[in-house]
């Protein structure tokens, strides 16, 4: 049962400000989304629709806290057939993106945003992987890539996932 | 002698050295030179889902690289590929081009970037590769999976097409051997989930396999380091879950196309692929 009483009517346009989320909007439910989903093909609890439908009606807690907003594998099979040519995948990113801003980040993302902070991919370039490299005949490349800890600092990105 | 920026991302330089040897040795080949981005990174993909715009800064970092050397970039990885591409579009609008150089980085030349794949089919062509095929496999059976971001979404790609794309299975062809044709070229490997939902991927893994299998596939051909991570390392996982045997090895592109180069094993990297291609060798 979903209670309007519930419902947070800017919860679709904090969506809509979010990189990708712009598409929200023109969604008129038709559920083609959901069809071409290789997800939801065998698993149920993903629905891209409903996931949208209930952004547009600002069931925001019911969204954020679900923990299958996460099984998106972000294929665009979606985005591909769209008649109202949303850039699905990009909308349920958006979603994500701002479930972490609102302490909902699952743990794994903390873990490869560390990994990336550390080094700048990740898989660090252990001595072993640096020699086997060498035996291969492959290219010397960069161990660490500082670069990346900088834009961290910039996009204040370890304060957008504190919370 | 064709030039490009080469692009490794995470996964390749670690866990598939021998994808990144053999396209090497097939780029020698073709008349292809790399000149590497020895200071690339992640391309940002993994951070997506945390912060798409982070993710956005990174991807037109490396971008951004290839540019200053005034070189289009090739990619190994579907992901990479994506994910550059869209930084790419996105350098054009300004508020985030403004935060891009208060970063420091600099994009001097439009470039192009694009899959290896892509560019063997656009740059070099069907005709010169097949002019240059040694050693025909015309004895195998081969599977050819796409991956999503190869193609996907199409916005940023403008190749190929979505629905029913054909180009891998052309560039297969061109090693003598069979290529299987099936309807479901489209399906998602699953490796996006597999952090998430572990069960979910294997099932999703396993529905290419399966089809490989009941076509008597001997190999099934991949052009992403996501892909294989699902199809070969998680195959035994696959099989136990299914209660099957697959033992279908896993090749990419460029070591399929090198043997047909007539390069030998080794520098096609064989020898480091997980599920062991002695069926291969042996009709070879």
């Amino acid at each position: 049962m979903i209670d309007l009483k519930k419902a947070d009517i800017n919860f679709k346009w904090e969506i809509t400000r979010q990189e990708g989320g712009e598409g929200l909007l023109k969604c008129f439910g038709c559920s083609d989304c959901s069809a071409s989903c290789p997800v939801r093909y065998l698993d149920d609890r993903y629905n891209p629709r409903k996931i949208i439908r209930l952004t547009l009606l600002g069931m925001k807690a019911e969204v954020l806290s679900s923990p299958f907003l996460w099984l998106c594998a972000h294929c665009h099979a979606c985005t591909e057939r769209c008649p109202q040519g949303i850039r699905v995948a990009e909308v349920i990113n958006a979603i994500k993106n701002y479930a972490v801003q609102q302490g909902y980040c699952p743990e794994g993302l903390k873990v490869q945003l560390n990994l990336l902070n550390n080094s700048g991919r990740l898989y660090e370039l252990e001595d072993f992987d640096l020699r086997k490299r060498q035996r291969m005949g492959l290219p010397e490349i960069a161990k660490k890539i500082p670069d990346v800890a900088r834009i961290f600092q910039f996009t204040k990105i370890f304060e957008r996932t504190a919370k | 002698m064709k030039r490009y920026a080469l692009f490794l991302g995470c996964t390749v330089p670690v866990r598939a050295q021998h994808y990144e040897l053999a396209t090497r040795n097939v780029a020698k080949e073709l008349g292809i030179e790399f000149v590497d981005l020895k200071e690339g990174s992640c391309c940002g993909f993994p951070l997506k889902a945390l912060d798409a715009e982070t993710s956005l800064l990174m991807a037109a970092r490396n971008v951004g690289l290839a540019s200053n050397l005034g070189l289009d970039v090739v990619t190994l990885c579907n992901s990479c590929t994506a994910m550059l591409s869209d930084a790419q579009v996105k350098l054009k609008e300004s508020e985030f081009r403004k935060k891009f150089t208060e970063l420091g980085f600099t994009y001097p030349n439009e470039i192009k970037v694009r899959h290896f794949v892509r560019v063997l089919y656009e740059d070099i062509g069907v005709e010169d590769i097949k002019k240059a095929i040694r050693k025909p496999l015309n004895n195998l059976r081969i599977i050819s999976h796409y991956g999503c971001h190869y193609l996907r979404p199409s916005y940023l790609h403008t190749f190929d097409s979505v629905e029913n794309p054909h180009t891998l299975d052309e560039l297969t062809g061109l090693t003598g051997a069979t290529v299987i044709d099936y309807q479901e070229k489209k399906l998602c490997c699953g490796g996006s989930v597999l952090g998430v939902d572990e069960e979910l991927a294997v099932k999703m893994a396993n529905q290419k396999l399966s089809i490989a299998k009941n076509n008597n596939a001997d190999v099934l051909i991949s052009i992403c380091p996501f892909c294989t991570v699902m199809y070969e390392d998680n195959q035994r996982k696959v099989e136990a879950k299914f209660n099957t045997t697959y033992n279908i090895p896993v090749l990419y592109y460029p070591q399929l196309l090198g043997l047909s180069l007539g390069l030998p094993p080794d520098a096609c990297g064989l020898k480091f692929n997980r599920i062991k291609p002695d069926n291969i060798i042996s009709k070879l």
